[in-house]
């Protein structure tokens, strides 16, 4: 599924504007613990979270994750997002609750990452 | 070449409680990794053993160091940090056990999957802990 199909469902925001949108998403994890994201393969994929500071960008990055969605509305500072710029990780985030973004995807089509 | 020639390598000075910086020794590892062409399961394995080891020292000691090598066989790691020590390191490597405070889960980490983590990507894993003065890692992915 294509980031900007992802953004729709979700009404979500895309922090990173000048990064191309146009990435395929195998795979979904959701976690706010980054000791969890570590312990899963998470290639070409997207994470959900609501933790919003500089380690889920630098988890996401070790783990070749290519664009996270924050939820419950949470914004993550200028430092994250700029550095979510520079290591080309799409940023997004939605008002929604972690259960329903997840939900809402799932139905969609888009698969867990043990799946 | 001799099997135990080093190719390459590096030592990182890793500060204590330093998120400014948490983390970027391990992706220097992962990239330098990638630029020589390895394959990517093993580049992988290297950097979140060398991610996990790193946060280790970060969230409990007060600094450390990796030292990371390549040889034409594989990638050694090698982390020591100056820090409280684990009192019991059996213990320690059970997946969910976990001596972290509330700081440190509030960071996302602590959720006592570092250490068996490390175990489960490295080839060749050792652990030796001194209460009171501190950690050292080897750690060990075989390049084929």
């Amino acid at each position: 599924m294509k980031i900007k199909k992802i953004k729709e469902i979700l009404n979500a925001e895309l922090l990173t504007d000048d990064i191309n949108t146009d990435v395929e998403i195998q795979a979904v994890n959701c976690a706010d613990l980054m000791s969890d994201v570590l312990a899963f393969q998470n290639k070409g994929g997207l994470l959900i979270t609501g933790l919003i500071n500089i380690q889920v960008l630098r988890t996401a990055a070790i783990t070749d994750i290519v664009a996270i969605v924050f939820v419950r509305g949470k914004i993550p500072d200028k430092a994250v997002i700029d550095e979510a710029k520079s290591k080309n990780i799409l940023l997004l985030c939605t008002k929604l609750p972690m259960y329903e973004a997840c939900g809402l995807l799932y139905k969609e089509g888009l698969k867990g990452i043990s799946e | 070449m001799n099997n135990n020639s080093v190719l390459f390598e590096e030592d990182f000075k890793i500060k204590g409680w330093d998120f400014t910086n948490a983390g970027e020794a391990s992706l220097k590892i992962k990239n330098y990794l990638k630029e020589v062409g390895i394959a990517e399961n093993i580049l992988k394995r290297v950097a979140i053993t060398s991610y996990e080891a790193e946060m280790n020292i970060v969230l409990y000691a007060k600094e450390g160091t990796i030292n990371f090598k390549v040889t034409p066989k594989k990638v050694l790691l090698e982390v020591k940090d100056r820090g409280p020590g684990i009192e019991d390191v059996e213990l320690a490597m059970k997946e969910g056990y976990s001596t972290a405070t509330e700081e440190i889960r509030n960071m996302g980490f602590g959720a006592g999957m570092g250490l068996p983590n490390i175990k489960k990507n490295a080839d060749m894993f050792v652990i030796k802990s001194e209460p009171g003065k501190g950690t050292k890692l080897n750690i060990e992915v075989y390049l084929k």
